[in-house]
C-alpha cells in the first residue's frame, strides 16, 4: 500500500486527570475497510473515537485525511471532514418521525423556513434502499425497534455525507437476530465504498466484520493486526493481557434434591398481557439450569415472579418446600432466593450509595449489621471489606460510590452480596451482560463454584454461548411458553430454531 | 499492626489495585464531557462550596438591587447584620449571666442583656421553626418525594398546641408542655401522612397533595379562628384564639418573656437537627429511605416495601413541622389570630433551608440560621429606617430567599431527583 490512507491518526495522547486515557495511539483506516477497535472496557477506545469525533481534542498528536492534516475542534468539524459517529446510546428524538430525525439540522425546505416533509421522506428512501437499511420514513421513532433505531442513526450519519462511520459497541443493545442483520448493512456500505471503524470487545463479532483489528489496552494500542489467521483465543490475550479461559472447563454437576420448582406459572406483565404462560420446570441443588430466548418472550416476568417482584395469576413456586407463589420480595429474599438482576443500574445497584452500603442492600436487616433498628456501620464496613477482597473488586474501596465503579467491578459487587447471602436458590439473569472477558470469566467462574457447593442456579440469558457453556440442561422459552428441553450438547441451530418458534425437539420436521 | 492500621492499609491496597485495572471514569458511553469534570469537581468538596456560592451570589444580586434604589449595600447589610443580633459574638467583654432555672449569676465572656443580645434572642427565635419546617422537607427529599407542605403541617401543628394548651388550665407545666408538642407534632405527622398514604396506595403526587393540603389547613384555621368561629377567644369582635395557659409555655431562658425572650424551644430544635441525622443515616429505617429516595426499583427488589417508606417519611416529615407550629405557639406566641394565617411563610422558608443545606443535618441548621437572621435583621423593629426602608429590606429578605431558591435549583440533586422520578413515571 503506497496511497496514503484514507484516515491516519499519528500519536494520539489524551490525559484526563490523574488518567492517561490515550497513550501515544496510532491507528489508520483504509478507504472500503472495517477496522475493528478492541479493547476491554476503559480501554480508551471511545476516547479515541471522540477525539476523531471532535468531542475532544487530544493532547498531543494529529489526525490526517487523505494524507492531510485536520483539526477537528467540533463535531460539526469532524461532520464536514465526512465522519459520521453512531453512539452506544442513540441520539434521537423519539416524538418525531423517521425521516424528520434523519434530515434534523440540514432539512430540505420551503421558502427557508418550512419543512419540505416529502423531500425528506424521498431522500430517506433513496438512501435506505441504495444500502440496504430498511426502515420506514414516516414511522415514529418511539414506536420502532431498537435495530431500526440504529438503522436511523447509521442513515443520519450517511445523509450528512459520511464517508468514515464510527460505529460505537453497536451489537450491544441488539439482538442475535438484529446483529446478524447490522453485519450485512456494514457488509453492504463497506462494498459501497465507505470505511468503518467498529468498536467493540465482542471476540466473536470483530472477527466477523472486520479486515483488521486493532487492540487497545490501558490507552496503549497493543498491536494491530489482519482478522483473517487471528483467533478469539490470541485476540482475548492480547486485550486482557494474560490468557484468558474462554470455554468454561466444567465438570460433570452432582444434581441433589429441587430446590426450586414451579409448576403450571401464569403470569401478566404491566400491561396485563399474559407473558408467562403455564410454565413448569424444577432446578435441582448442585445444577444450572439455562432459559434461552429471544429478549421479551416471558423472561423478565418469570423472573419477577419467582423473586416476589410480581404477582402470580395462576400456578406454583416452591422453593426448598416453602410455598412462594404469593410471597412478596423480602420473604423470597429470606427464603433462600439469590438474584443477580438483569439491570444492574436500574436494580442491582443503588448507585449514590457507597460499596459498603450496597452490599448491605439485603444484609441490613440482620445482625451484626443493625441491631434493634440501629445500623452497625463498623460490622456494615468489615463485611463489605472482606466481601470485596473475596471477589476481587477492583477500584474501590467500602466508602466508593458504586457508581463510580466500572461495570465488571459493579457486577462482582452485586454478586457477592447474592451469595453472600448464602441463597439456596441463584437466579442469574443476563450475568454478563456489558462485561468485558476478564469479567466474563469471573462471573462464569463463581457460578459454577456455586453450582457445585449445591445451590441451585437458574440461569436466564440471552447469549446462546453462555447458556451451552454453563447449563447442565437447557430450557427455551418462546411467547412464554417453554418450546423445548434440551441437554448441553445441543446446537446452537437446534436452540435457535426453538427459540423462533420453530419445531419442538421429538417433532417431525415440518 | 493495630485493627485500625491493618483496615487502613487493606483500603490503600484496594485503592492501589485500581492501576490494575480499568480506570472507572473512562467507562465508554461515561466518558465524562469536559463540562461534567468541572461540576463534578464543584460537587465534590463535600457540598460545601456550592451553597456558600449560592449564597453569595444571592447577596450580591440583593446588593445590586439596594444600590439600584439609591443606597449604599455594604451600609444596608451593615445594618441588617446588626440587626440580627449576631454582632453580639464580636463584643467581648468582663460580664456575668444568670444561669437559667435559677438566681445564681456566674461571669461570661459576652453581655447578656445588651441591644444585639435582644436582637439574638429574636433572630433564634425565628431560626427555630425554620430549622424544624427545614428538617421536613429535608427528610422527604431523602426519600424522592418533595413535601411542599411544611406550611400546611405547621398550621395543623399550631392549631392542636393552641388548643390543648388553652384547655387544661392547671395542668402541670411537666405534662403540658410534652403533651403539646407531641401532640402538635402528630397533627403534622397526620396531615403530611394523608398525602404519604395518598401517594403509597394509588400514587398521587404528593406535590399536588401536599399543595392541596396546604390550602385545606389554612382555610380550616381560618374558619377557627374567624369571627364566631369555635377557636376564637373571649372577646367577641377579634378573630383570636384564647392565650395557652401559663402551664403550656415553654420557659424563657435567655431575655424576659415579656419581651418575648428566647425559649427552650431552639435547643429542642438543635436536638431535632440530631435525631434526624440519627435517624437517617444511622437507622434500618434511614437505611430504607435513602434507598428508596435514590433508586426505588432497587429498593423494592431489596424487600424493601416502597409504599410504607413513602407513607412512613411523609409522616416523620409532617411530624417536624407540625413541632414547628407547636414550638411557636409554646415558645413566644401563646395564641393565634387569624391575620396571621396568610403572612405565614415558614413552611416556605424550610423549604429554601432544606435547599441550601443539602438535606443535610449541619446544612439545615446553618442555612436556617442565615433565613433566620435575615428576616429577623431586615424586619420594621431592628432597621434604622434612616439607612434602609425595612419594608423594602423585607422584599430584600424574599429577594434573596427566592434567589437562592433559583440558584439552588441550578444545580442541587434534589430538583434532580424530583426530575428523574417525573422523567421515570
Amino acid at each position: 500500500m503506497a496511497e496514503a490512507p484514507l484516515l491516519e491518526l499519528r500519536g494520539i495522547t489524551k490525559r484526563f486527570p490523574g488518567v492517561l486515557a490515550n497513550d501515544n495511539v496510532n491507528f489508520d483506516l483504509g478507504s472500503g475497510e472495517v477496522h475493528a477497535l478492541l479493547g476491554e472496557n476503559g480501554a480508551g477506545k471511545s476516547t479515541l473515537m471522540n477525539i476523531l469525533y471532535g468531542l475532544y481534542t487530544p493532547d498531543e498528536g494529529e489526525i490526517l485525511l487523505r494524507g492531510k492534516p485536520i483539526e477537528l475542534g467540533s463535531t460539526r468539524a469532524a461532520i464536514e471532514h465526512g465522519i459520521g459517529m453512531v453512539h452506544q446510546h442513540f441520539m434521537l428524538i423519539p416524538v418525531m418521525t423517521v425521516a424528520e430525525n434523519i434530515v434534523l439540522a440540514t432539512e430540505p425546505r420551503h421558502a427557508g423556513v418550512l419543512l419540505d416533509y416529502d423531500a425528506a421522506r424521498k431522500r430517506v428512501r433513496e438512501l435506505s434502499e441504495r444500502y440496504g437499511l430498511l426502515v420506514d420514513p414516516d414511522a415514529r421513532v418511539d414506536r420502532i425497534s431498537v435495530g431500526q433505531q440504529q438503522r436511523v442513526e447509521i442513515l443520519k450519519a450517511l445523509y450528512r455525507g459520511a464517508e468514515i462511520l464510527i460505529l460505537d459497541e453497536p451489537t450491544a443493545v441488539l439482538t442475535p437476530q438484529e446483529s446478524k442483520e447490522l453485519f450485512e448493512i456494514l457488509e453492504s456500505l463497506r462494498s459501497q465504498g465507505k470505511s468503518i471503524i467498529f468498536i467493540s470487545h465482542k471476540l466473536n463479532e470483530v472477527l466477523e466484520v472486520a479486515d483488521r483489528i486493532t487492540t487497545l489496552r490501558r490507552g496503549v494500542v497493543v498491536d494491530t493486526i489482519p482478522a483473517a489467521g487471528a483467533t478469539e483465543e490470541s485476540l482475548a490475550r492480547m486485550m486482557v493481557g494474560r490468557e484468558v479461559l474462554l470455554r468454561v472447563e466444567k465438570k460433570a454437576g452432582h444434581p441433589g434434591e429441587p430446590l426450586l420448582q414451579v409448576e403450571d406459572l401464569n403470569v401478566i406483565d404491566d400491561r396485563g398481557l399474559e407473558m408467562v404462560r403455564g410454565v413448569s420446570f424444577e432446578v435441582r441443588g448442585g445444577e444450572i439450569l439455562g432459559l434461552a430466548g429471544v429478549d421479551a418472550n416471558g423472561q423478565s416476568e418469570l423472573i419477577d415472579a419467582i423473586a416476589g417482584l410480581r404477582p402470580v395469576q395462576s400456578g406454583r413456586i416452591v422453593v426448598d418446600g416453602h410455598d412462594l407463589t404469593h410471597a412478596k420480595a423480602k420473604e423470597a429474599l429470606d427464603t433462600g432466593i439469590g438474584h443477580i438482576p438483569e439491570d444492574r443500574h436500574r436494580r442491582g445497584l443503588v448507585l449514590p450509595f457507597t460499596l459498603t452500603e450496597n452490599l448491605a442492600l439485603h444484609a441490613y436487616r440482620q445482625p451484626p449489621n443493625s441491631k434493634r433498628g440501629f445500623l452497625n456501620l463498623s460490622a456494615m464496613t468489615a463485611r463489605a471489606r472482606k466481601l470485596l477482597k473475596e471477589f476481587d473488586v477492583r477500584g474501590g474501596t467500602p466508602t466508593t460510590p458504586a457508581g463510580a465503579l466500572s461495570g465488571g467491578n459493579q457486577q462482582k459487587v452485586v454478586l457477592a452480596r447474592e451469595i453472600d447471602g448464602d441463597p439456596k436458590v441463584l437466579i442469574a439473569a443476563q450475568p454478563t451482560r456489558g462485561l468485558d472477558v476478564g469479567a466474563i470469566e469471573f462471573v462464569h467462574g463463581r457460578l459454577l463454584e456455586q453450582r457445585d457447593a449445591g445451590r441451585a442456579i437458574f440461569l436466564v440469558s440471552l447469549e446462546l454461548e453462555e447458556i451451552l457453556s454453563l447449563s447442565d440442561r437447557i430450557l427455551v422459552i418462546y411467547e412464554g411458553q417453554i418450546a423445548g428441553e434440551f441437554p448441553p450438547t445441543a446446537t446452537e441451530e437446534e436452540l435457535g430454531l426453538a427459540m423462533t418458534g420453530g419445531r419442538r425437539r421429538g417433532e417431525e420436521a415440518a | 499492626m493495630s485493627d485500625d492500621e491493618k483496615r487502613a492499609s487493606d483500603d490503600v491496597e484496594l485503592a492501589k489495585s485500581q492501576d490494575d485495572v480499568e480506570q472507572a471514569p473512562l467507562e465508554p458511553g461515561a466518558v465524562p464531557p469536559p463540562s461534567i469534570h468541572f461540576a463534578s469537581r464543584f460537587d465534590g468538596l463535600s457540598g460545601i462550596i456550592a451553597p456558600l456560592i449560592t449564597t453569595l451570589l444571592a447577596f450580591l444580586m440583593g446588593g445590586l438591587v439596594v444600590a439600584l434604589t439609591g443606597k449604599n449595600p455594604l451600609k444596608v447589610y451593615h445594618a441588617i447584620f446588626n440587626g440580627t443580633g449576631l454582632n453580639w459574638f464580636f463584643h467581648v467583654g468582663n460580664y456575668s449571666a444568670r444561669i437559667p432555672f435559677s438566681t445564681q449569676h456566674m461571669w461570661f465572656p459576652w453581655d447578656t442583656a445588651s441591644v444585639a443580645a435582644q436582637n439574638l434572642q429574636q433572630t433564634l427565635l425565628q431560626t427555630t421553626p425554620i430549622i424544624l419546617t427545614g428538617l421536613a422537607v429535608a427528610f422527604a427529599f431523602r426519600c424522592g418525594l418533595f413535601n411542599i407542605g411544611g406550611q400546611g403541617q405547621y398550621f395543623a401543628g399550631t392549631i392542636f398546641a393552641v388548643w390543648l394548651g388553652s384547655s387544661f388550665l392547671n395542668m402541670s407545666p411537666w405534662l403540658h408542655v410534652p403533651l403539646v408538642l407531641v401532640v402538635g407534632a402528630l397533627a403534622g405527622a397526620v396531615w403530611a401522612g394523608i398525602a404519604g398514604i395518598l401517594k403509597a396506595t394509588v400514587g398521587a403526587h404528593e406535590v399536588i397533595s401536599t399543595i392541596m393540603l396546604n390550602w385545606t389547613a389554612i382555610w380550616v384555621a381560618e374558619y377557627l379562628l374567624g369571627q364566631g368561629g369555635p377557636m376564637q377567644g373571649s372577646q367577641p369582635s377579634i378573630p383570636i384564639s384564647h392565650d395557652i395557659a401559663e402551664g403550656a409555655k415553654l420557659p424563657v431562658i435567655w431575655g424576659l418573656k415579656l419581651l418575648q425572650g428566647l425559649s427552650i424551644g431552639i435547643f429542642i430544635a438543635i436536638a431535632m437537627l440530631v435525631v434526624y441525622w440519627i435517624i437517617i443515616n444511622r437507622t434500618t429505617l434511614g437505611f430504607e429511605v435513602r434507598s428508596v429516595g435514590f433508586n426505588p426499583e432497587a429498593a423494592r427488589y431489596s424487600g424493601i416495601s416502597v409504599a410504607r417508606s413513602y407513607f412512613i417519611a411523609m409522616a416523620i416529615s409532617g411530624s417536624f413541622a407540625g413541632l414547628a407550629g407547636a414550638l411557636d405557639i409554646t415558645g413566644w406566641e401563646y395564641h393565634l389570630g387569624q391575620s396571621d394565617i396568610p403572612v405565614n411563610a415558614i413552611g416556605f422558608i424550610g423549604l429554601a433551608a432544606a435547599l441550601l443545606g443539602r438535606n443535610t443535618a449541619l446544612g439545615v441548621g446553618m442555612a436556617s440560621l442565615l433565613f433566620g437572621a435575615l428576616i429577623n435583621g431586615t424586619s420594621g423593629r431592628q432597621l434604622d429606617p434612616s439607612i434602609f426602608r425595612p419594608d423594602l429590606a423585607g422584599n430584600l429578605t424574599t429577594i434573596i430567599q427566592g434567589l437562592v431558591i433559583l440558584f439552588v435549583g441550578l444545580n442541587l440533586g434534589g430538583v434532580w431527583i424530583w426530575l428523574k422520578r417525573r422523567r421515570r413515571a
